[in-house]
């Protein structure tokens, strides 16, 4: 347990330094994307990975948050920051209504449907002219200040934001796990029978677990937001940001603090290379080498490249007690 | 006069059109080893499925402790202290034993310190604590059937309800699992058992309870239940239970 925890404290030290030795512009912003989506990944861990419910449709809650901030800021000039929080419990409000139908369905069914709502979501926000429809909307731009979420002149500002969202969602991550609730997750999503005879009420904590994963995806989506300085539906509600969250963690281990984090550590490199060395017609090379990757981790390792350390580990000790 | 602990009047279970349970009654004092046995198809495990909340029965009622409840949700009848191992054992696989048992123990545990505290004593009464940082799902059959019910035990119940926990075991492991129950019984926990391995359950029983086709056709000591013509029609069929009439009139 020590061992486990010394090992996150080395990655967050490592991560929080590395901008600051290099201060290329480009590396400073795939150090924030990285950070955005393995945070994006821990909460879509809660209730995918722990509680074993599949969904295929966070890019509703990350686009709730991306569009309550903004709407907030660009109609009412209210801060980001209260923008996010809103945003956070805006988006528990909805996963809980639209989850709690939604729990009945299990397996497969549950995570069509949840790809079902996010589109829907998504169509009514392209069709809804108060937030400006299928045109998006462009942040307007103020000068730097914290209250604003705004910062131009450097990108420190944006990346310290993103990690304090990523140890914030580390820290619940790692706290949902080794408590009750981790416990109770983890044994509705291996079997829903036996959780509700040790006397687990299996949908309260599904719910749970879907609040908190949408509120701090929802977070991110204003930060995302205030990065970008624009957003429209197909960006912040596309399929992509969903797919791509869900990769990353099933190729980093579904179902564990380190996944989300190697995950997109690998991928989110990957994408902004691929894009920056293809241009425009890169677009998708990175989801295909990434779909590759993916192919061949699930054929020989499906709990991940997390999984892959662990074997390794494994044998490594069985070796040590077959030589001593 | 005992008080009973469970009370099952008249219970009706349908599936369309097939009566699965016929208007079943029978009670379960505190303290007692009541079994229930039958043949195949009798209706087992749907009673069991009814009494722990997986299925609403169609009609009747069930009544744990001197409350309803007929129709509450499994959690909230654990929560009561009426529990219940699977027949087709369901650990949690990816889980370590202790894991599954600590699962359980939350349950009544202010924090995760007593849960831990209650999960150790469970696993060393069971004679699983050797084995406690094993993965659930490479347990041997045995004990992943010891494992269902330690993480019951976890929970702290009152009363336990145990599908087939001896099913597929050989000589041994039935004695254990015979051994195991009796304690848990010192221990002050009722017990309702299905059971097809008859010398298993017949020395450990007070009461026996026999489903056939849904209905109770006998309840009674086993002494009584093995004597039973009925019991013996249900097993073994007329054409057989007339044989054995022929065979013991020439003995």
């Amino acid at each position: 347990m020590a061992m486990k925890n010394r090992l996150l404290y080395v990655i967050s030290v490592v991560a929080l330094v590395l901008p600051f030795i290099f201060r290329n512009v480009n590396f400073q912003h795939i150090m924030i994307m990285l950070l955005i989506f393995a945070g994006l990944g821990e909460s879509w861990n809660i209730i995918t990975g722990f509680a074993g419910q599949t969904s295929f449709g966070h890019a509703a809650f990350f686009g709730i948050g991306a569009y309550t901030s903004t709407i907030l800021f660009y109609k009412f000039g209210i801060s980001p920051w209260v923008g996010m929080l809103l945003g956070a419990l805006f988006a528990a409000v909805v996963s809980a209504i639209v989850s709690y139908p939604c729990f009945r369905l299990k397996g497969h069914y549950f995570a069509v449907a949840t790809l079902a709502v996010a589109e829907i979501i998504k169509q009514l926000f392209v069709s809804w002219d108060y937030v400006e429809g299928a045109t998006g909307i462009s942040i307007p731009v103020k000068p730097d200040s914290f209250w604003m979420m705004q910062f131009h002149r450097s990108k420190i500002p944006y990346f310290l934001i993103a990690y304090v969202l990523f140890i914030v969602s580390v820290v619940i991550a790692v706290l949902i796990e080794r408590n009750k609730m981790g416990y109770y997750l983890k044994a509705i999503r291996e079997s829903h029978e036996a959780a509700e005879a040790l006397g687990i009420n299996t949908t309260r904590y599904k719910l749970y677990a879907m609040i908190v994963s949408s509120a701090v995806t929802a977070m991110f989506g204003t930060l995302y937001a205030q990065y970008i300085l624009y957003i429209d539906p197909f960006m912040v509600f596309g399929l992509d940001i969903s797919m791509k969250i869900v990769l990353l963690t099933v190729l980093g281990g579904l179902g564990t603090v380190y996944g989300p984090i190697i995950g997109s550590a690998i991928l989110i490199p990957l994408s902004e290379y691929t894009r920056a060395f293809l241009g425009g017609t890169g677009k998708g090379i990175d989801l295909m080498i990434y779909g590759a990757l993916i192919v061949i981790v699930a054929c020989f390792e499906p709990r991940g490249v997390f999984g892959l350390f662990q074997r390794s580990k494994k044998r490594g000790a069985q070796y040590a007690k077959t030589t001593a | 006069m005992p008080r009973p602990l469970l009370e099952i009047q008249n219970v009706t279970m349908k599936f369309g059109n097939l009566v699965a349970n016929d208007d079943v009654s029978f009670s379960v004092n505190e303290g007692e080893i009541v079994s229930l046995i039958g043949p195949n198809g009798a209706g087992k495990t749907t009673l069991f499925n009814c009494i722990s909340g997986f299925y609403k029965p169609v009609s009747g009622k069930i009544i744990f402790d001197g409350k309803d409840i007929t129709g509450k949700s499994t959690h909230e009848i654990t929560l009561l202290g009426l529990t219940r191992t699977f027949q087709i054992v369901k650990p949690l696989k990816e889980m370590t034993v202790k894991e599954n048992v600590l699962t359980g123990a939350f349950l009544h545990a202010k924090n995760k310190k007593e849960a831990e505290q209650i999960a150790q004593k469970v696993l060393q009464t069971t004679h699983l604590w050797e084995k406690k940082d094993m993965l659930a799902g490479s347990l041997t059959i045995a004990d992943k059937k010891r494992l269902e019910i330690a993480r019951m035990l976890a929970t702290r119940p009152r009363m336990m309800m145990l599908d087939e926990a001896m099913a597929g075991l050989n000589r041994t492991e039935v004695k254990e699992a015979m051994e195991l129950c009796l304690m848990l019984n010192r221990d002050g926990i009722t017990l309702l058992i299905v059971e097809h391995v008859m010398e298993a359950i017949m020395p450990i029983s007070n009461r026996v309870v026999v489903l056939s086709a849904g209905k109770k056709i006998a309840e009674g000591s086993p002494e009584q239940i093995i004597n039973n013509e009925e019991v013996i029609k249900a097993y073994l069929g007329e054409r057989y239970y007339a044989k054995s009439r022929q065979a013991n009139s020439r003995i």
